[in-house]
């Protein structure tokens, strides 16, 4: 299998939001406006490439009984170094995303890689997977948030061009990220037909 | 009175799943019947009491006399997976009828994000043991609310005639979407109650 065809499998075929349907609480929580949304998908995909680089290179290393738990030290690593970072260097994208920072730890998306490829693929392979992935999973939250913030604040990456009278606030609070990505779904279904 | 409030606030207002996003993964995957829902309900509800308060005595007594505060992320989660292990190992020993009810949902709790969200929440919170041990025990109940009543629709919803498009994930997620609207309608009530306790 190419590179090329891993990012593109990542991006599509094997779309972690719209296709495998992993990750759904940052996915839901923090997709409040295009930049968050984005910014989320790019903090998981850095720990997913990481993490994925690394198992690969120590897969021959840690035996098949604690390999989970050993999978989880090291995605918890990663997590609490990209926490220090963005504490120290993006304090508006802490404030941003909250809780979700820590919680990429417990994110399905990245141990499900760890387990279905990394475990299995070169390192440079895994890096790709984990290039791939963590852009489909940038791409859907960043059209999620891009969606809800045109009908919720009438605004696109903060710039706002449909008057504050015209907003529609639901889409914004929480029952709208439930019914906003529903209607995605239903209208990824339909184009794949 | 506090204890009230927190437990109102926590179950209604600002529930762990339609309001705060923790735990979707059962919520969405765990819910096509009552009986499994309140299993998994159950299993959370133990395994989040127990997690909060060993993580918050971790906390209080070894991390942050040790100035190793920024070690909470590995900390929690190694010692909520340990956890939940254990929890399996004696329940296989002392309550094999438990462990049959409870056992194929253990291993799905280490990744359930609302176990390692509430540990980190009521630090964020400054809680005390207290305090803490109610929220974790009102935000389970809110979970199993939650997820119990999600699970009736959805046995409904399997004898409906639904359009083409909106087949599986779509449909369970704008059922999810509509619950969450009736939730949101207790919102206001918990600083209602504050005012009627007279607390700040």
């Amino acid at each position: 299998m190419s590179y090329l065809n891993i990012i593109k499998n990542g991006i599509i075929k094997d779309n972690p939001t719209f296709v495998l349907m992993l990750g759904m609480c940052p996915t839901l929580a923090t997709t409040t406006s295009a930049s968050n949304g984005m910014a989320m998908g790019l903090a998981t995909m850095a720990v997913l490439i990481c993490t994925n680089v690394v198992i690969s290179c120590i897969k021959n290393l840690t035996p098949d009984k604690v390999r989970i738990p050993v999978f989880i030290v090291v995605i918890a690593a990663f997590v609490t170094l990209l926490q220090m970072v963005i504490k120290a260097y993006l304090p508006d994208v802490d404030k941003a995303l909250g809780l979700f920072i820590p919680l990429i730890v417990v994110n399905c998306i990245i141990l499900g890689r760890a387990e279905a490829f990394a475990a299995r693929n070169t390192p440079l392979a895994s890096l790709f997977d984990g290039l791939g992935i963590g852009l489909g999973f940038t791409l859907a939250l960043t059209l999620l948030g891009m969606v809800r913030e045109v009908l919720g604040s009438g605004a696109i990456f903060g710039w706002t061009f449909i008057p504050e009278n015209y907003n529609i606030l639901f889409f914004v609070l929480a029952p709208g990220a439930f019914i906003t990505l529903g209607y995605l779904i239903a209208i990824v279904n339909k184009l794949k037909k | 009175m506090e204890y009230i409030l927190i437990f109102i606030s926590a179950i209604f207002v600002n529930n762990i799943v339609l309001a705060q996003f923790l735990g979707i993964c059962p919520f969405l995957g765990v819910s096509k019947k009552i009986g499994t829902s309140l299993g998994m309900s159950a299993a959370v509800a133990f395994v989040m009491v127990l997690a909060t308060l060993v993580t918050w005595l971790v906390q209080t007594y070894a991390l942050v006399p040790a100035h190793l505060e920024y070690m909470q992320t590995i900390v929690y989660i190694l010692v909520i997976a340990s956890l939940v292990q254990m929890v399996e190992i004696i329940l296989k020993k002392l309550s094999p009828a438990l462990y049959q009810a409870l056992g194929i949902f253990l291993p799905l709790i280490t990744t359930n994000c609302a176990v390692l969200g509430v540990a980190i929440l009521v630090i964020q919170k400054e809680m005390n043991l207290g305090q803490s041990l109610v929220y974790a025990l009102s935000t389970a109940i809110g979970f199993g609310l939650a997820l119990t009543v999600f699970a009736a629709i959805r046995e409904q919803l399997e004898m409906t005639d639904i359009p083409k498009g909106m087949r599986g994930m779509a449909i369970v997620l704008v059922t999810a979407g509509l619950l969450s609207l009736a939730f949101m309608g207790f919102s206001g009530v918990d600083s209602g109650l504050r005012g009627l306790f007279g607390i700040e």
